[in-house]
């Protein structure tokens, strides 16, 4: 986001030539697929990580809400 | 029997302790609870052991000096009188001053491990690691049961639904609690997923917080590479583990909140951030086709024959002067040329001597004469006539007398 961020302001600012702008451009609208894709992901993923018999296992955690 | 009023009887009772010398001036232990702070300056709460309670005021005068220990909770030595305020018919104690009860007293065991600590760093602003804005994965080291669990469950879930959480279930109170805290912290930092782990507690009494006041298991916070929110008890209590994490939450929902962006929020802001660098980008296209079109527009190119009309004209140009010049240049010699022949045919000696005249010169001397000075007698003379020479010897020569000329040879 930080990245994101940093590229709008790069473009707004309006002093790069035009093929360093498309460039730029291109991989903002990328990060921002890529970010918008990851804050999408609906399904939340709650787990419980417990030992047994020395070895980690990973379950998943129903909390009673 | 006499009657008497309220009044009269406070006073008097008030009068039967003060004469006494054992309430005059007595130390009682104990633990302070409701203590409450006036503006005033003067501090009011109770004293109270397993069974009773007493009340006490400390007034400002002697608040200001060993008041501001007081705390709830904190067992004391209160060292006053013991007297009955009147007006309320209250029996209460009036405190000079106020110690903390050394022996195995908690709080005091808490002052010094947090001063150690802090003179080591351990606490400083500069070791605290960053709280990453989105975790991929949120590490909870908390009891698998009981509403903190689903406290954070349910922040999360309100503010960024799709989030990835990994509990791992610890003991929170008593023996054991701090190390098996301190053994989800290895496991967290072994497995490398989280990029924040939440340590959370709900409320409790001192005693029942103490296992985060370990000094293992605030090392153990110090050194985790995996930045650490501190969520123990309610807004009010303090533990060593607060001070030794990155972050403190005052309550477990609290530390959910901090741990997650408000996805609403990304959102907006994602949609904020494409928004602007399409504008950027069309007002870039924009500018940059207007310029070329400047430059399309301008002269030079849409009209390049200028470039070479104009030297085509200098060049003509050039070339007619240099022309013009060299012809007057020719002119004039020819001018000069004309005059100096004609001047040479008017002096030409040839048709000077057609005309009758002769051109004497001295065979003695070689040389062409012009007076008679020129021959001595006996000279011999060449006389050049038109049509041949004439050699001659001089005989005399005769001095001009007259205007007339005259030759003799």
């Amino acid at each position: 986001m930080r990245l994101l961020e940093e590229i709008v302001s790069k473009l707004e600012k309006g002093d790069l030539t035009l093929e360093e702008s498309i460039e730029i451009y291109t991989e903002g609208m990328k990060l921002a697929s890529f970010c918008s894709e990851k804050i999408n992901e609906a399904e939340s993923r709650i787990t419980m990580l417990t030992e047994r018999n020395g070895e980690t296992e990973e379950t998943v955690f129903n909390a009673e809400i | 029997m006499t009657v008497i009023t309220v009044s009269q009887l406070n006073r008097y009772v008030a009068a039967l302790f003060d004469s006494d010398r054992n309430l005059s001036n007595i130390s009682v232990s104990g633990e302070i609870s409701s203590l409450k702070r006036y503006q005033s300056g003067h501090i009011y709460f109770n004293l109270k052991d397993n069974e009773c309670s007493v009340s006490c005021v400390m007034f400002r005068s002697k608040a200001v000096l060993s008041g501001v220990l007081a705390e709830d909770g904190l067992k004391v030595i209160a060292t006053g009188r013991a007297s009955l305020y009147d007006r309320d018919g209250k029996f209460q104690l009036y405190i000079n001053e106020i110690k903390s009860d050394g022996k195995g007293d908690l709080y005091a065991a808490f002052e010094e491990l947090k001063r150690k600590l802090e003179k080591e760093g351990l606490f400083d602003a500069s070791k605290k690691r960053k709280i990453p804005y989105l975790p991929r994965k949120i590490g909870v080291a908390s009891s698998p049961s009981g509403a903190v669990i689903r406290d954070i469950i349910n922040v999360l879930t309100r503010r960024f639904p799709g989030f990835d959480l990994q509990l791992i279930p610890v003991k929170v109170q008593g023996d054991g609690a701090a190390d098996s805290i301190i053994k989800a912290l290895k496991i967290f930092n072994n497995r490398k997923e989280a990029d924040v782990i939440i340590i959370a507690r709900g409320g409790g009494s001192m005693e029942d917080l103490w296992c985060f006041n370990d000094e293992r298991l605030a090392r153990a916070i110090a050194v985790s590479e995996i930045p650490v929110i501190s969520a123990i008890g309610h807004e009010t209590d303090f533990t060593i583990c607060d001070f030794a994490a990155d972050l403190r939450a005052p309550t477990p929902s609290a530390a959910a909140e901090l741990a997650v962006p408000n996805r609403t929020d990304i959102t907006e802001l994602l949609f904020s951030s494409k928004n602007s660098m399409n504008l950027s980008l069309t007002r870039k296209l924009e500018y940059s086709k207007l310029r070329l079109q400047n430059i399309l527009v301008s002269s030079i190119i849409s009209k390049p024959e200028i470039i070479w009309k104009e030297r085509k004209e200098l060049i003509s140009n050039h070339t007619d002067r240099i022309t013009s010049s060299v012809e007057r240049k020719l002119n004039d010699f020819k001018k000069r040329l004309d005059l100096a022949t004609g001047a040479l045919e008017s002096l030409n000696p040839v048709k000077v001597i057609r005309r009758g005249y002769a051109i004497v010169r001295n065979n003695n001397s070689g040389k062409q004469m012009n007076s008679i000075a020129d021959a001595l007698v006996g000279d011999k003379l060449t006389i050049k006539l038109f049509d041949g020479n004439i050699i001659c010897t001089t005989d005399s020569t005769e001095i001009n007398t007259g205007v007339n000329d005259s030759r003799s040879c």
